[in-house]
Parts: structure tokens; sequence; C-alpha cells
């Protein structure tokens, strides 16, 4: 304990760009040196994609190698650049604080996005890891907005994303491409990234129409029968889908342009946060958490308790429509099986372990959950006993997940550390 | 002076069981008006069937001349029906300055698209009902705990967070449902207080439901009897002291043998 203290308060007067700064040196280290000189010398077969997880599971024998990789790429040169640079970060950061505050959190979003292209840029798998992390973001702080803040337990997600994914993916295969199904392309294909968000806007909209099959229901019942009702409805979608030859049936449907690139990626999931943020801390936000809490009061206190439920399930489907979309575009083939019971399990396990009522929370439930999964996938089978043992020691701990009912503070986050200040406050 | 809240011939069955018979009620602008009875005598059905929760059998109620029975609850409450609760109904993961600016909703124009995106409108109007909030939470002296989560309050300042609460709402008569049950004695003398100053302060009329005789008889300046879901005496403090038929039914009838 006394050394994670001493720890954590030798780097406390790094601010948020000094840890950029640690993370960018990182990666330029593994850009230019890490194939070439590091994984050679250390005798590891190639970069290790996600900080060498994939292969210490596989081959046991690398561990040290892939640790020691880990350390002299990472762990060194991110602490010893975050800490030597505090004496031009905080600077850096104090003038920045006098911007503000939307400015100075693009700076740091481009900065961060500057990084994240990069280290993902150096392998392909990386890529596609970020990519769907990114989705599964939108995924869970979306669906949080209906099982957090609007505490209901509704199933329904993966029926909401496949509305989006299929719908998305119709009018692209419809629009862009020369398709056998739906013949040659209407709109020409170069076209296709700047309508894209249309698409995606439309797929959306079917989800939240969707939506309302379960919203309506939830007027009038709550708890374990809605949960009931949504599952119904994630299952009626999916057969629905299976039986409908024309967009491929369970064979799936596949050749939809790729048009989600990692930048389109990150700019919708970062237009998510924002606005669900919004959403969430306003009064008409707060709504849901009063229906939530006491429905009776809630209508006492002239709260439109019809409105905020409907408001939560569409505005929550929307955007898991928008996040089938992208999915669509980043697999460039679906089929009904994806959007079953188990993704539902995926995001659940994602919005539960993270925490309820809180946009950190899904952030890092989604992050962690996903990473993870695609860290234990040599374990195979032993992955899904060591991930639902981690939820259940959650649920024990910290029964509303790991980060709840907190909200993004920006101006904490992106403020220098100076160490006057610290002496202050204790 | 007109009533500013009127309830005529109110009846309602709840099945078989007739709860509230025949009622009548009109109440003044700014007036302290008392509601009385025994255990079950359906005095906070008489609150609940007034404010929308329950749909009255039959009967009118009108407010400043215009009915409001059968309006959802949320309608009623944003024209001007201000309530409290009996079993405390607060939000029990929400801190306390989050109570009294939910209560402002009905004031808010924004609509969902300013709420999204955040625009100027949705800006001003927050800040406008986070200073008013602050200035509730002044007057109820609560605003040492405007972060805190109201579970961890003391059951007196829970009270009084409902009652800001409910006048965040802008009401044009507030309905107390027992304001003082389960309180300390120096939190009696508070709310006394409180609501005097409210009263003051807000131009608002004054329903209440209340146990205590020397709190309802100090307060009031009307006070109705309800026993079985009927009235059976009205007027000032002293007469309903007096009232052979109110002792009767709080204290039984005496034995004249």
């Amino acid at each position: 304990m006394g050394i994670l203290q001493k720890f954590k308060q030798m780097f406390s007067t790094v601010p948020m760009l000094g840890w950029f700064l640690g993370i960018f040196t990182a990666v330029l280290i593994e850009y230019f040196w890490g194939y070439d000189y590091i994984s050679y010398y250390l005798g590891l077969p190639k970069i290790p994609v996600l900080f060498g997880a994939l292969i210490m599971l596989k081959e046991p024998v690398m561990i040290p190698g892939a640790l020691a990789y880990d350390l002299v790429v990472y762990v060194i040169p991110v602490l010893a650049v975050a800490k030597l640079s505090c004496f031009i970060t905080n600077p850096g950061a104090a003038l920045l604080e006098k911007l503000p505050l939307w400015l100075s959190a693009v700076i740091h979003l481009v900065c961060f996005y500057g990084i994240l292209h990069l280290w993902a840029g150096i392998n392909d798998y990386r890529v596609l890891v970020v990519k769907l992390t990114l989705v599964s973001i939108i995924l869970t702080v979306s669906i949080n907005v209906i099982n957090g803040y609007q505490g209901e337990f509704s199933c329904s997600h993966p029926g909401f994303m496949a509305l989006g994914a299929y719908v998305s993916s119709i009018l692209t295969l419809i629009l862009f491409t020369n398709d056998k199904i739906f013949g040659t392309a209407l709109l020409p294909p170069a076209l296709g990234p700047y309508l894209f968000p249309l698409v995606l806007v439309a797929g959306g909209a079917a989800a939240a129409i969707g939506s309302l099959a379960v919203a309506i229901p939830s007027f009038r019942t709550r708890g374990d029968y809605l949960a009931i009702i949504s599952l119904a409805f994630m299952f009626i979608v999916k057969s629905a889908v299976e039986n409908l030859n024309f967009i491929g049936g369970a064979r799936g449907m596949g050749g939809q342009p790729d048009l989600a690139p990692l930048p389109v990626i990150f700019i919708w999931t970062l237009l998510c946060i924002w606005v669900i943020h919004n959403f969430v801390t306003s009064i008409l936000g707060k709504a849901l958490n009063t229906v939530r809490d006491d429905e009776a009061a809630a209508e006492s206190m002239t709260v439109k308790t019809r409105k905020t439920k409907m408001t939560a399930f569409m505005f929550g489907a929307f955007w898991a429509g928008i996040a089938g979309g992208l999915f669509a575009h980043v697999l460039t083939y679906i089929n009904p099986g994806m959007f079953s019971i188990n993704r539902l399990a995926e995001i659940l396990a994602m919005v539960y372990f993270g925490g309820l009522n809180s946009i950190v929370g899904s952030i890092v439930g989604a992050v962690s959950i996903n990473v993870l999964g695609e860290a234990l996938r040599p374990l195979e089978l032993f992955k899904w006993i060591i991930i639902p043992l981690i939820l259940i020691f959650v649920m024990i701990f910290r029964p509303y997940g790991l980060i709840s009912f907190t909200e993004i503070n920006t101006k904490k986050l992106l403020q220098a550390k100076h160490k006057r200040q610290q002496g202050v406050s204790p | 002076m007109t009533a500013l809240l009127h309830v005529k011939n109110m009846t309602h069955f709840f099945g078989g069981l007739r709860a509230v018979h025949n009622y009548n009620l009109t109440i003044k602008p700014r007036q302290i008006f008392g509601l009385i009875g025994p255990n079950g005598a359906g005095k906070t059905t008489v609150f609940n069937l007034i404010t929308g929760v329950y749909t009255p059998s039959e009967g009118e109620i009108l407010l400043e001349n215009q009915n409001i029975k059968g309006l959802e609850t949320n309608e009623i409450a944003a024209r001007g029906l201000g309530r409290t609760f009996q079993n405390l109904a607060l939000w029990r993961h929400m801190n306390v300055v989050d109570h009294i600016r939910m209560a402002h909703y009905a004031q808010l124009d924004y609509g969902l698209f300013g709420a999204f995106f955040n625009t100027r409108a949705c800006r001003d109007q927050e800040n406008q009902v986070r200073e008013n909030s602050h200035r509730l939470m002044q007057l109820f002296d609560i605003e040492k705990y405007a972060d805190d989560l109201v579970t961890s309050l003391p059951y007196g300042a829970q009270r009084r967070v409902e009652m800001a609460r409910a006048m965040a709402t802008n009401p044009k008569v507030l309905f107390l449902d027992e304001p003082t049950a389960g309180m300390t004695p120096d939190e009696l003398v508070k709310m006394i207080r409180i609501i005097r100053q409210v009263h003051q302060d807000f131009n608002v009329a004054i329903f209440l439901i209340e146990h205590r005789m020397k709190f309802v008889m100090e307060l009031c300046e009307q006070i109705q009897t309800l026993v079985f879901g009927e009235v059976i005496a009205q007027g000032p403090p002293e007469e309903i002291q007096n009232n052979p038929q109110v002792i009767e039914a709080y204290l039984g009838k005496e034995d004249m043998t």
C-alpha cells in the first residue's frame, strides 16, 4: 500500500498533457525500433500486438521476453517522460487552461487521436481491435442511458443494433456498390464517404422507431417483465432477418463498402459521448433518474414520465443503430447470428462491469472487456470462465459497477497540476 | 374573494369501497388550510385525488376556475399544485441540488434538441434554474447539503428537501402531507418557521394534513375534519377544538352512564 501511495504521489504532478507526451514517446519508440531492434534482441517473432498478452498465453517461453518488451517500450518511457517533462507540460497545460474549455478539450482530443492512430497503425489487427472497441463504447454508453440512467433492464440492444446495421448496409449497398442483389450503384461510389453519415442516421432512426415496440410496453410495466419483452424483441428482430431472403437470411450479407476507417469511427464515438453527456447532465436527462428512483414523485414534480421513457428508449436505440451501422461497415459482413444472445451478454457485461449511471464507467467497461476479450483469446474456453469471474467479483465489491454515478469533469481532467496545489489539498 | 382551488362534490370508489364521499373544499388565495382526521379517514386519498394520482369517480375540481379533473398528474402539477409525500418520496440516487433542479422541469422550453447539443438557450435556462435552486436551498437551510446524496441527510433535512422541491415547481397551492411526521421538537420549530416564511414569501396557499394538534391549531386559518371519507366539521381552529363531533371522532364517545 505504501509503495502504491508513494507512486501515486510522485506522479500526481503530471497533467494529462504529460501523459500524452509519455505515451507518444513510447509509441514512437515502438514505431521506429520496435521490430528492428527491441523485439529482435528479445527473441520475439514480431511486435507484441496487445502488450504481449497473446504471445505470453500462446507460448509461455516468451513470457520474459514479452514482459521485457513492455517494460522497455511502454512502462519506462511513459513514466520517465511523463515525470521528467513536467516542467514543460505543466506550463503548457496552464496555457491551455486560459483557452475556452471546449478548445482545450479539442486540442487534447486531437493529440489523443494522433497517438492512437500511430499506435494502431503499427499493426492491422490493432486497427480492428481499436475500431471494435470504439463501436463497443458507443453501444455501452447508449445502453447505459436505458439500463443505467433510466433504470430499466432492457435486453433489446442487439436488436436495435441489428436494425441499424441492416438498414445502413442495405442503403450503402443500393447506393454505392454494384451488388448482386440490389443491382448497380445508384450514386457514384466516390460520394460514399460524404453521404455515409446520413446513411448511419437513417439506420439509427430505424432502430429508434423499432424501439417503440419496447418503449410503449414500458409505460405499464418494468423490471423482469420489461426484460422479457425486450428479450423477445431481440429474438423477433433476429428471426425476422433470418427469414428475409432478399437480405441474405441466415447466410448474412456482405460486400459493404469500407466506409468506416478509424477517424470516422473516432469522430462518431466522440459525438455520441458528447451528446449523451449533454443530455444526461441536463434537466431533461436527469428526468430519467427521477423516473428510475420514484416515478410517482417524478409525476408530481411536473416530469412528463411517458415522454421521458420514450425519449430514453428512442435515444439509446438511435445510438445503438449508429453503432450497428459502423459495425457492419467495419467488418463489411453481417449475419443475424452476430446480433443474438452472445452480443447481449457482451454488452450487458460491459455496462454492468463499467458502472451504471456513468459515462466514464461505460467507457472503462467497454475498453476493458473488449481488450480483455481479445487478450485472453488464446485461452479459448477459459476466457469465458475468467471474464465472468471478474464480473462476479466486481458485483460483490461494487454492486453498481466499477465507476458508477460519476460524470466527466473535463476541467479537472485537463488542468495543470502544480506542486503548490498538492500541499494544500490532502 | 374568489376561490383559488375549488372541489365540488367529489366522490371516489376503490372497487366497492367508498373512500371519499361528497367532499367539498374551497381554498382562498394565501389561505393555510388544515385537514385532520383519524387514521384511515381518507386524508391522503383526498390529496391524491386532487393532485391527479387517482381520477375521482364523481365531482369537479377547479383550479382558478379551470377544470383540472382527469388531467395527467404532471400537468396538474405544472398548473400549480405542488405536493410533498407522507413517506418521503425522494430520488435516492440523486443529490440535493439535482432534486431542486429537477422540479423546474415544466418551466423549461429548450426541448430535446437543446439538451442534446447544449445550445445557448439550454445553457441560459439551466443557469437560471441553478441560481433559483440555490436561493431555494438557502431558504430551506439545506444549502450545506447541496452535493450530498439525499439518503445521507438527517430526516428533518430530507423533509425540507421535499418541501423545497415542491416549491421549485412554482405552485399556487402547496399540499403538505404530514410535514412534521417523525420530527424532533427542534426540527418541528424550524418547520413551523419555514412554513410561515414560505407562506409569506411565495404568495402561496397551503393545504396540509397533520396529526399534531398544536401545530395545526397554531398555523391554520381553516380546518376540516374528515372521518370515513366524509367531512364532519369545518371552521376556524377554536371552533374545531370545541366541536363535540370532532372530539368524539378522535377520543371516542364518552359513556354517559
